[in-house]
C-alpha cells in the first residue's frame, strides 16, 4: 500500500515527463509547422507542471495570507510560471506569424515540401528528386 | 482526495495529448489544445496556483486558440497525409523519457512539506506577508516587488514579441482593413 | 456570426462585465488572485470576443489600432519610469519606498504603478497580435 502511495506521489512527475516527450515527439517527428508549434506548447505546459507540482503542499492552500490558514503552497514557482504563460503565448504568436510568412513564400507549411522547393531553386536540376526521396 | 482528483485530471491530460499526436486535422488539433489548456487550468487550481490558473484559462483557451485558428485560416487546415518514418524520433523520446523518469526517483514525493523547495526564501516571504509588510497575495508581492527586475524583463519580452508579430504581418493587408494601406497584388511565387 | 441574435445579445450583455471583471482582477490583485498579467489577458480576450461576433471594424472603434499599437511600448515605459524615482532619491532602481513617507504605503504605490505598466503592455500586445493576424490578406 505504501508502495502504491509512493508511486501515486510520483505520478505528477511521470505525467510531466510523458507530456514533455509527447511535445518533443511532435516537434521532431511531424513535418507540419503548425503542428510543431502545438507540440512546442505541449512541451511548455509540461514545464509549467514541472515547476508547480513540487510547490504544492498536501493540505495547504493558495498563497494568499489570511489569519484562518497556516499552511500555504509555495508562491515562487507560481510567479515564475505566471509570467512564462503570457510570454509563451506571445512567442507562439511570433512563431505562427513566421509560419504565415513561410506559407506565403513557399505555398506550403510542410517541411518536406519546403526543403524540396529549396533544393530545386538552389541548383535548378537534380537536387529536387534526391531531397524528396531522402526525406520521405 | 486531493491526490485522487489530481491523478484523474492528469490522466485526462495524457489522453488529450495522445489525441493531439494522432489527430491529422489541424482544426481538431487546435480544439484539443483548447481543451488541454482548460484541463491544465483545473489542475493548477488543484495545485493551489490560482493566479496561474486564471492566466492559463484566459490565454490558453482564449487567445492562443484564436491566434491558431487565424493561422489555419491563412494557411490551410490539413496536415500532410503521408506520415514520415517515426521510428527514430520514437526511440529518442523513449530513451530520454526513461532517463528522466529514472532521475525522478531521487526527487521528494508530491506534496511533502519538508521538501527542500519549501525551506529557503519562501518562509521569509510568508513571514513578511503575515506581518502585513507586503500585500497578502504573496504572488503579486513577489512578482512586482521582490522580483521587479524579472517582471520588467518579462514585460519587455512580451513587447518585443508583439512588435515582431506586427513587423512580420503588417505588409500585405486585406482590402478595407485600413484606409490608405490597401492590399498589394499578391506576391505569391 | 454577425446574424446570430443570441450571440449578439449575449455578447453585448457580457462584454462590459468582462471588462469590469478584468479591472476587478487588476485592482484587487493585492488581496485576491489576480494582477496585471491576468487582467491584461482578460481585457484582450474580451475585445477579441467582441471582434469575433461584431466584426473587426466594430472592434476597431472600441480599441482603435493606432491607440493599441502606441500602448504596447507605453506599458514598458510606465514600468521603467516607475523605477526611476528610486534612483533620484539615492536608492536603487525599482525601490518603491520613495513613493510615500510610510515604506509600506510606498510599496503599495510602487506595485500599483508597475502593475499598471504590465496590464497596458499585455492587453495591448495581445489585441495587436489579434489585429495583425486578422488583417493579413489570405494567400
Amino acid at each position: 500500500m505504501s508502495r502504491f502511495l509512493e508511486l501515486l506521489g510520483h505520478y505528477n512527475y511521470f505525467v510531466t515527463i510523458f507530456l514533455m516527450m509527447a511535445g518533443l515527439y511532435v516537434v521532431i517527428a511531424r513535418g507540419n509547422m503548425i503542428k510543431k508549434l502545438v507540440g512546442m506548447s505541449l512541451f511548455q505546459t509540461s514545464v509549467y507542471l514541472l515547476y508547480i507540482s513540487p510547490g504544492k503542499i498536501l493540505g495547504g492552500t493558495a498563497p494568499i495570507v489570511d489569519a484562518r490558514f497556516a499552511v500555504y503552497s509555495n508562491p515562487l514557482p507560481h510567479v515564475l510560471i505566471l509570467t512564462a504563460i503570457v510570454v509563451g503565448v506571445a512567442t507562439l504568436a511570433l512563431g505562427l506569424a513566421l509560419v504565415v510568412r513561410i506559407n506565403e513564400a513557399y505555398g506550403s507549411v510542410e517541411e518536406d515540401e519546403i526543403f524540396a522547393r529549396d533544393g530545386k531553386t538552389r541548383d535548378g536540376k537534380t537536387r529536387d528528386g534526391e531531397t524528396r526521396d531522402g526525406e520521405s | 482526495m486531493e491526490l485522487a482528483i489530481n491523478a484523474v485530471l492528469l490522466t485526462l491530460l495524457v489522453a488529450i495529448s495522445l489525441g493531439i499526436i494522432r489527430q491529422r486535422s489541424l482544426f481538431g488539433v487546435v480544439l484539443l489544445a483548447g481543451a488541454y489548456s482548460f484541463l491544465i487550468a483545473s489542475i493548477l487550481i488543484v495545485l493551489d496556483a490560482v493566479d496561474v490558473a486564471m492566466t492559463e484559462a484566459a490565454v490558453g483557451a482564449g487567445i492562443s486558440t484564436v491566434v491558431l485558428l487565424a493561422t489555419l485560416h491563412l494557411t490551410g487546415s490539413m496536415e500532410y497525409p503521408k506520415p514520415r518514418p517515426a521510428v527514430l524520433p520514437l526511440f529518442v523520446c523513449a530513451v530520454t523519457g526513461v532517463a528522466l523518469i529514472w532521475g525522478t526517483w531521487d526527487l521528494p514525493g508530491f506534496g511533502v512539506a519538508v521538501a527542500p523547495i519549501h525551506q529557503a526564501t519562501v518562509p521569509e516571504y510568508l513571514r513578511v506577508a503575515e506581518a502585513h509588510l507586503i500585500a497578502p497575495n504573496v504572488v503579486t508581492a513577489v512578482l512586482a516587488d521582490y522580483r521587479g527586475y524579472d517582471t520588467m524583463g518579462e514585460t519587455t519580452v512580451v513587447f518585443t514579441a508583439g512588435i515582431g508579430v506586427m513587423l512580420l504581418l503588417r505588409g500585405r493587408r486585406k482590402v478595407g482593413a485600413d484606409a490608405g494601406l490597401d492590399a498589394k497584388p499578391g506576391a505569391k511565387t | 456570426m454577425k446574424q446570430d441574435v443570441i450571440l449578439r445579445v449575449g455578447v453585448k450583455t457580457v462584454f462590459p462585465f468582462i471588462l469590469m471583471f478584468a479591472l476587478y482582477v487588476h485592482f484587487h490583485g493585492d488581496y485576491g488572485p489576480g494582477g496585471g498579467f491576468q487582467a491584461g489577458v482578460i481585457i484582450a480576450a474580451g475585445i477579441i470576443l467582441y471582434a469575433l461576433v461584431f466584426g473587426s471594424a466594430a472592434a476597431k472603434r472600441v480599441a482603435p489600432v493606432a491607440v493599441v499599437e502606441r500602448l504596447v511600448p507605453a506599458g514598458v515605459l510606465i514600468y521603467v519610469f516607475g523605477g526611476i524615482p528610486g534612483l533620484f532619491a539615492g536608492k536603487r532602481f525599482l525601490d518603491y519606498t520613495v513613493y510615500a513617507q510610510d515604506p509600506l504605503h510606498g510599496h503599495e504605490w510602487g506595485v500599483f504603478i508597475v502593475e499598471g505598466g504590465v496590464i497596458v503592455t499585455v492587453a495591448a500586445t495581445m489585441i495587436a497580435i489579434f489585429y495583425a493576424f486578422g488583417d493579413r490578406a489570405r494567400g
